[in-house]
């Protein structure tokens, strides 16, 4: 018997979003097809991958994924260079972790000061991360927006606690924003329509539907993010169009697989390969599932991710 | 495609008998249409009707057991294309390459880390299933001495046997006998007499075909000559081609109920390096494969793809649940704290997560609320002030503890003082409402 395949065509498609300035903007979403189903249609770009920077050393970072970063990771801007220089980062995320009050608990104004000089330092788009406390993050991500406008960055996150003051500095300043709640497709929707509803064109959103590690509910944002993407494509809902990102580094450096020696759990094998396999396979888990935009630390992991995305293309 | 309630009732004898332990023929068709009734239950039924019933209602990937034993891996029987819609039914399995040109001790030494590879995880045991043996020499004795290395240090384990030659395939499937191997390497110049062995031998067929077209030509050639069960690879090895490829096959068997392309794939994915394989892997554990074939299995790689595999395997519509016990985080001491909280897997990943980042070594007890997250089974009833003291009473913990306190969650603080009520000598104390807060709840009582 012949084979006819069954080619599916869809009435939505992902909105592209471009982030940077001058000689290094990033172009990622654009595809009116299902993940690497470019046998189907068409996918104009590739997901794009920002390495994770913070504000502050990185003290709480598993041994493992601190040490490549040892020597420039005492400051922000001479690490934001290494990534984009030495790593050839397509994009930086630096994460604002020292503003949370329980950290350092660092002022609007100091966060706004280490966006301008990194934002000054490097080529490469910039992303903008608070340190997830939704108050402090308000003052933290307006003073930053400010300092960052003209740049055509990213501003994260906006959620459903904080958005309006969030939103309105990054439309002030002409930014892209990342909306996040928390593992469900009716509250990602319900978020990306309130921060349109105060002006915000929904082709500058990019939703993030909350990540989680490998082991530690990965089949949740997985399947949410499978759900938003056909709702995207088959009901094209416009709600749902925006990119989404995977902000794996986070969720991955922190449980117990890329933390515990094989020493103690020999079975387990090298905690070494076994830490940069956790952040791999979450990224290309993900990936599949339809993230366009991922936001990892291991220069490993994403050395190998970028590599099979170019085997998926 | 599966036929409806309706277009089965037609084919039924309509008597309303009864028999079948349903009110009608019209209720007993809508219950085959809804694959919740079997056409056995039907006295009457002609055997027209059942020809043309039993191939409708077959399930759209064939299902097949590879191997025999405990050791034996189920595949096939998958009913949709995404995991949200319905449970993705039989975990693919993983096999690990030994080709017959290796030196015997190195065979044995691969044996031996596939018989080692089980791993428990949340309640499963996860291990490496099955072992491709391939016909690297081209030459019969060598693949038939290889095949009885196989069979005695890796006893009960499922073998794939891959070559293209049918006398070799024949003198390796002796060692298998009863074993239910799968023979691959099946292709246009060798069907017919790998089909005789595969039959001989009771014997999966595993086709290597170029191509979807070719695929579905051949297994159609092997139904001809005999053969039912069989799994298919299409050439597809690139990682583009093999999500093309899978999804163009699933979609098929599902969605046209196309029979030539319904069975269980085989993903040959080995790469150089050992990162960069498993990456690949992940894609064809997402996205369709029944067996992926690797070239090495190194611990931290099994470790991730196992994960990988129970996550998109585990039913959506079940929330995945941790046993019920008091859990150390780090190495308690007896005035270490202790917390309470469901036994929802991701609120257990998320709490004990969060009191891991905290660096206080403390207990986490996790109660059994089939599965339900704190604030869901306070409103089921399941995480009571009644049940949570009986559970804490029948623990033991209280005597590998200095003070008898125990830390709720935030959003069940309504239940502290009748905690109180039921645990005499306890103190209860109201923790954060949400996991992320749990360091710093620990940072202001040091």
């Amino acid at each position: 018997m012949a084979f006819t395949p069954t080619k599916e065509t869809y009435s939505g498609k992902v909105y592209s979003v471009a982030i940077g300035t001058g000689d290094g903007p990033v172009t990622f979403g654009g595809e009116n097809v299902l993940p690497f189903h470019s046998f189907e249609g068409a996918t104009p770009n590739k997901p794009v991958i920002a390495f994770e920077i913070q504000d502050v050393p990185p003290s709480d970072w598993p041994e493992n994924v601190r040490k490549p970063f040892e020597s420039v990771s005492g400051d922000p801007v001479t690490w934001a260079k290494y990534c984009q220089d030495e790593l050839k980062a397509a994009a930086i995320a630096l994460r604002l972790v020292g503003t949370h009050p329980d950290r350092e608990n660092r002022s609007p104004e100091d966060a706004a000061k280490t966006v301008k000089d990194v934002l000054a330092a490097i080529k490469v788009p910039l992303i903008i991360l608070g340190s997830n406390h939704a108050e402090k993050d308000s003052p933290v991500l307006v003073a930053a927006s400010g300092a960052a406008k003209g740049g055509n960055c990213v501003i994260g996150k906006a959620q459903e606690a904080n958005y309006k003051t969030i939103a309105a500095a990054a439309m002030a300043n002409n930014h892209k924003l990342i909306a996040m709640s928390e593992l469900d497709i009716n509250l990602s929707k319900q978020l990306n329509i309130l921060i349109t509803q105060m002006g915000f064109e929904k082709e500058r959103l990019i939703t993030d539907p909350m990540c989680s590690a490998l082991g530690y509910g990965l089949e949740y944002t997985y399947s949410v993010m499978e759900r938003i993407r056909l709702a995207a494509l088959t009901q094209n809902d416009t709600t749902m169009q925006p990119p989404m990102l995977g902000d794996i580094g986070m969720y991955v450096w922190k449980v117990k697989e890329t933390q515990a020696p094989e020493s103690d759990l020999p079975h387990w094998g090298s905690l070494e390969e076994r830490g940069i396999a956790w952040e791999a396979v979450t990224a290309v888990g993900l990936l599949v599932a339809g993230a366009e935009f991922l936001i990892m630390r291991h220069p490993k992991a994403v050395a190998e991710v970028q590599k099979t995305i170019e085997e998926l293309i | 495609m599966a036929l409806s309630g309706v277009e089965i009732f037609k084919l039924l004898p309509k008597t309303n008998c009864k028999k079948c332990g349903h009110p009608t023929c019209l209720a007993f068709a809508m219950k085959l249409a809804q694959r919740q009734a079997t056409l056995d239950s039907c006295p009457d039924v002609s055997e027209e009707a059942k020809k043309i019933l039993g191939e409708a209602s077959a399930p759209p990937v064939r299902p097949i057991t590879f191997g025999s034993g405990d050791k034996a891996v189920k595949m096939g029987e998958e009913t949709v294309l995404f995991r949200h819609d319905k449970k993705f039914v039989n975990p693919c399995a993983f096999a690990v390459e030994i080709k017959d040109t290796l030196p015997e001790t190195e065979m044995a030494a691969i044996a031996e880390r596939v018989m080692q590879s089980e791993i428990d995880r949340v309640g499963q045991k996860l291990r490496i299933d099955a072992i491709v043996l391939s016909n690297a020499s081209g030459d019969a004795g060598k693949l038939e001495a290889a095949a009885k290395v196989i069979a005695s240090k890796a006893a009960g384990v499922p073998v794939i046997i891959s070559t293209k030659d049918a006398g070799a395939a024949e003198a390796a499937a002796k060692s298998f006998t009863g074993k239910r191997p799968i023979i691959y390497g099946v292709d246009s110049s060798n069907a017919e007499a790998m089909a005789a062995v595969a039959k001989a031998n009771k014997a999966i067929v595993g086709i290597a075909a170029d191509g979807l077209d070719e695929l579905a030509a051949l297994t159609e050639k092997v139904k001809s000559l005999g053969v039912e069960d069989m799994v298919i690879d299409s050439g597809a090895r690139k990682a583009k081609e093999i999500i093309e490829h899978n999804t163009l096959i699933r979609r098929a068997a599902i969605k046209k109920n196309f029979k030539p392309l319904g069975y269980p794939i085989v993903n040959f994915m080995q790469r150089e390096d050992g990162l960069h394989e498993a990456l690949v892997a992940a894609i064809g554990v997402a996205k369709y494969a029944s067996i992926i074939v690797l070239s090495s299995i190194e611990k931290w790689k099994n470790l991730a793809l196992f994960t990988l595999r129970q996550n998109i395997y585990t039913d959506p519509q079940v929330p995945m649940q941790v046993e019920q016990k008091v859990y150390n985080i780090g190495e308690p001491k007896a005035e270490s704290p202790l917390f309470i909280t469901t036994n929802f897997s991701l609120t257990y990943f998320i709490v004990s997560g969060e009191i891991e980042n905290s660096k206080v070594a403390s207990r986490l007890a996790v109660m059994d609320c089939e599965g339900l997250s704190v604030l869901t089974a306070w409103a089921a009833g399941k995480f009571t002030a009644s049940k949570i003291a009986q559970f804490i009473t029948e623990s033991g913990v209280e005597k590998e503890i200095a003070q008898k306190e125990l830390i709720i969650p935030g959003y069940v603080a309504i239940l502290s003082g009748s905690i109180e009520d039921k645990l005499p000598g306890w103190k209860i104390t109201v923790g954060p409402r949400e996991a992320n807060a749990i360091p710093a709840f620990l940072k202001t009582r040091t």
